[in-house]
């Protein structure tokens, strides 16, 4: 053994040291349309980066229009105010901007990335997209056919059917069950006209969430909020998700596959952002599964048994309850013995929560590792946008460490017993034998 | 640049320890992303022969250390492939002093995040800390350097992980086995031919000895680099390493044979068959590399327009095969093109890969692609299209300032291929510099029949009741 002593004086100093260092000065304002406007101001680099986020992810679609969001916001950026999508690819890669973005349950956002020098030209192609999308019939054609050859084969692939055989018997009536890529019957029925509503339902001034990071001042960025905000539907704001029910029994499903390996999903309702069990659950989640190379279970089905490349737990905090979720792959030989050594960790962990020296381990990493969180421009962009997009406080980076220092033993083991109940788990086996 | 096809080649460039360490390590060939303009880089070296670059970058108290080796898949041998990556898995399993896994305990205890890659030119372990915490991270890598104890029991169990690792990234993945099987086409002679994760049969049979012998040969302080990017003062991390490295003694490294790959004489093909829906096809010709001593103009400037060449092809979503095949024709549903310029192998192809549409075979779309590099061949490219390049090489010199461990990747790869960090100072002037003349002349040169592998997937439909035949291998 290394020393010890020395190991925990670098702990007492590290937390010093990032109590020094977590304050990141947040601006917020609302522009005139309603939008929620989040800034934070860094001259180190000459990048402007940027984040307008809408409630309009996947759990806005219906079963019988799934996946329509997920082409709305991918369409939006095949065709704008005239512009066709070469044109729009090309005044983007002209000046080096990039432009990207991203869909979950949630949230569909638009980011973008430009030099400060070029940020007049990328944001007028930016705000195009955003507000007089052309959704052109016969790229939607095009993409249509697109989709749907990506879901027949992902209809082969266990990974793929694992994870959707998942999420739809954890959510069975509720939208967080929907693939986000649609069906293949969604999509071949779906017309111009369904993106058209969707995107002035969804896409409204009032419930978009503006995050600036960078080379501007606070002045610049509120014009450049107020421009991105203003040409957007000015429709009523998006209504709240419905709640999400909790299974009542356990949900096992074996499907046949013929690839080596089974893949196994574990798992129930977790939680919402902004919940009071969050950190509870999240140091919990760290001691269990989430912590890498030092958690329970990688130490009893990895380290100990050599029957995984990798096994994880994770909760998905989400606007309504996300999942709480256990992975894992093995030969299918050994994926019922595999099975029942996470079984096993689990149960135990739920009857007798984490120990003293865990939890200072748990704390000790996300307190210390706090700093790596918000080293980036990058990174601090996307907190902004989740700080605005769940309504956390603003003050949510500064008291996070706090935060994660008050949880105790007897809280976590709490939470869990509350919150995550084995009896009930859904269980998903893809390559069963 | 590579963007598509780094998607193609992570499955055998580049291994990592745990996949929840997910970032897209490939991205990260030189293409478009070069210099380091602003922040110096000291370079230094131990009396043992131990390289130590640091670059201070004060934007965050924070600190990435990466300690590279020069020994990947590359130095491995018929019968022991899998070896290199095997042993990075070991390296967590204990020193003289440290049990199994007290060294992964001991930087989570610290705050860090902690992982290692190994690819086909290189072996690398890191951690990302609070700066405070650079002085643990040195001292634990100066221990696993030299006293790395290797178990029979613990290379027993982790042996087992490595094989579930690679039934997951490879055998049940159809376009990774594609990928393996073009690869070990294109290349004959040459180790690139050889998956870095290893053949099955050679995990099968691979001992502690095995890996006690890796380590032996190549685990030494002049086979290896520290790289250290972040809010750190140069002299404060030679002190540190000159402290710990600095004691251990440099090895008598085994002989490196150079290796080249024969001419390649005329087209190569090959199927694939394995459960899936959708086909797909790989494509590639044998590329020079960028040398260290041009001894022909060529050898200058060809690397450098075969890179400008696969951005043209593929750097954005209007980009010529995006724009043409998948857009307005609607021959392929996915489509794109990469090139390394560098590799410690001095070897290496410039790739096309593509998904036919539905309706369209793999024959349809490599018609497509031939005729795209065709009317390079005949036509070049245009004045606004090198444009762009120009525009996307100066914007990611800007943007990939914003990471540090990227940068960090950047010098430690260069270093270990045996090339010189200083190459990127230079890249971004090279690539502006590239025509369309010389364009075409590498094509004309390089992307040509005779130079050609081609490998294809046949996709099988999946009977759940029939039990799959054993794997390839063997």
């Amino acid at each position: 053994m290394l020393n010890t002593l020395k190991n925990l004086i670098f702990i007492t100093s590290l937390l010093l040291a990032s109590t020094a260092n977590a304050a990141v000065k947040i601006s917020h304002w609302q522009t005139s349309t309603g939008a929620q406007v989040y800034f934070v101001e860094n001259h180190d680099l000459p990048i402007i980066d940027l984040s307008v986020a809408f409630p309009a992810g996947s759990a806005r679609d219906t079963k019988a229009t799934s996946g329509v969001a997920g082409v709305t916001r991918y369409m939006m950026t095949l065709g704008a105010d005239g512009m066709n999508e070469e044109a729009i690819t090309n005044a983007f890669a002209d000046i080096g901007a990039n432009m990207g973005g991203e869909l979950d349950v949630d949230r569909a956002a638009f980011k973008l990335r430009t030099l400060t020098s070029e940020s007049a030209k990328a944001l007028q192609t930016f705000n195009k997209i955003l507000h007089k999308p052309d959704f052109p019939q016969a790229i939607l054609e095009r993409e249509k056919t697109r989709i749907v050859a990506g879901l027949k084969e992902s209809a082969t692939q266990p990974e793929s059917i694992g994870s959707k055989a998942f999420m739809q018997a954890l959510y069975p009536n509720h939208p967080y069950g929907m693939d986000e890529s649609g069906e293949i019957e969604t999509i071949t029925a779906m017309k111009r006209d369904d993106l058209i509503a969707f995107y002035n339902t969804n896409y409204t001034a009032k419930s978009a969430v503006i995050a600036l990071m960078g080379d501007m001042t606070e002045a610049q960025a509120k014009t450049i909020a107020e421009d991105a905000a203003k040409g957007l539907p000015q429709t009523a704001a998006v209504p709240k998700i419905a709640e999400v029910t909790y299974p009542q029994s356990a949900n096992t499903q074996r499907i046949a596959h013929p690839a080596s390996q089974a893949h196994i999903f574990l798992g129930y309702p977790g939680i919402k952002r902004g919940d009071a069990d969050y950190f509870a659950l999240y140091l919990g989640n760290y001691v269990l599964g989430g912590g890498g190379f030092v958690s329970r279970l990688t130490e009893e089905v990895r380290e100990k048994r050599g029957l995984v490349y990798s096994v994880y737990s994770y909760f998905m905090p989400m606007a309504e309850v996300g999942p709480f979720q256990i992975g894992l792959q093995t030969k299918k030989e050994q994926a019922d013995e595999a099975t029942k050594v996470v079984n096993a960790t689990v149960a135990k962990f739920i009857a007798n929560g984490v120990t003293e020296k865990e939890l200072k381990a748990a704390k000790d990493n996300i307190i210390g590792g706090f700093p790596m969180r918000i080293d980036s421009n990058a990174k601090i962009l996307d907190y902004l946008s989740l700080i605005g997009f769940h309504k956390l406080p603003l003050t949510y980076l500064e008291d996070f460490n706090k935060s994660v220092a008050k949880v105790t033993a007897a809280q976590i083991k709490d939470a869990f017993q509350r919150r995550v109940k084995p009896e009930h788990f859904v269980s998903v086996t893809v390559g069963a034998q | 640049m590579s963007h598509v096809i780094s998607v193609f080649i992570e499955n055998h460039r580049i291994l990592e320890r745990d996949f929840v360490f997910n970032i897209k390590i490939l991205l990260l060939s030189l293409s478009l992303l070069p210099t380091l303009a602003l922040a110096e880089i000291q370079e230094f070296k131990l009396a043992n022969g131990m390289k130590i670059i640091v670059q201070e970058d004060r934007r965050a108290p924070v600190v990435v250390s990466q300690v590279w080796y020069r020994a990947g898949a590359l130095d491995e041998v018929n019968g022991k492939t899998g070896v290199a990556h095997v042993l990075e898995h070991m390296m967590f399993k204990g020193t003289k002093t440290l049990k199994a896994g007290q060294f992964s305990r001991m930087i989570a205890a610290a705050g860090g995040k902690e992982n290692a890659f190994t690819g086909q030119d290189y072996t690398c372990y890191f951690q990302q800390l609070e700066k405070s915490h650079l002085p643990l991270s040195i001292k634990l890598e100066a221990d696993r350097m030299a006293n790395l104890v290797i178990t029979d029991a613990e290379f027993a169990k982790e042996i087992k992980v490595v094989m579930e690792e690679r039934r997951w990234r490879t055998e049940d993945k159809p376009q990774s086995r594609v990928n393996e099987q073009f690869q070990s086409t294109a290349f004959k002679a040459h180790p690139y031919a050889r998956p870095v994760v290893g053949w099955m049969n050679d995990l099968e049979n691979m001992t502690a000895a095995d890996a006690r012998e890796w380590y032996n040969n190549w685990y030494a302080p002049n086979n290896a680099t520290l790289v250290v990017v972040g809010d750190v003062k140069a002299a404060n991390v030679v002190k540190l390493a000159k402290q710990h490295f600095g004691k251990l003694k440099a090895k008598k490294l085994p002989a490196r044979k150079p290796q080249t790959e024969p001419p390649q004489m005329g087209e190569r093909r090959l199927v694939v068959k394995a459960p899936g829906k959708l086909p797909y096809l790989a494509m590639g010709f044998h590329t020079p590399t960028l040398v260290d001593n041009p001894t022909t103009a060529e050898q200058g400037w060809e690397p450098y327009a075969l890179d400008v060449l696969a951005g043209v092809m593929s750097g954005n979503d209007s980009a010529r095969l995006n724009q043409k095949l998948v857009r307005e024709t609607s021959v392929a549903i996915d489509v794109g093109a990469g090139y390394d310029s560098t590799s410690r192998g001095r070897e290496s192809l410039f790739e096309l890969v593509a998904t036919p549409a539905e309706g369209k075979t793999v024959q349809d779309i490599e018609a497509a692609l031939i005729a795209q590099i065709e009317l390079i061949k005949t036509s070049g490219v245009t004045q606004q299209e090198l444009d762009r390049v120009k525009a996307a090489v100066i914007a990611a010199d800007v943007y990939q300032r914003d990471s540090m461990f990227y940068q960090a990747m950047q010098i430690g790869q260069l270093e270990t291929m045996n090339y010189s960090w200083r190459l990127l100072k230079d890249y971004p002037e090279k690539l502006k510099a590239v025509t369309s003349e010389q364009i075409q002349a590498v094509a004309k040169k390089y992307l040509i029949k005779d130079n050609m592998t081609v490998a294809t997937l046949d996709p099988q439909p999946i009977d759940p009741n029939v039990i799959p035949a054993k794997p390839y291998v063997r």
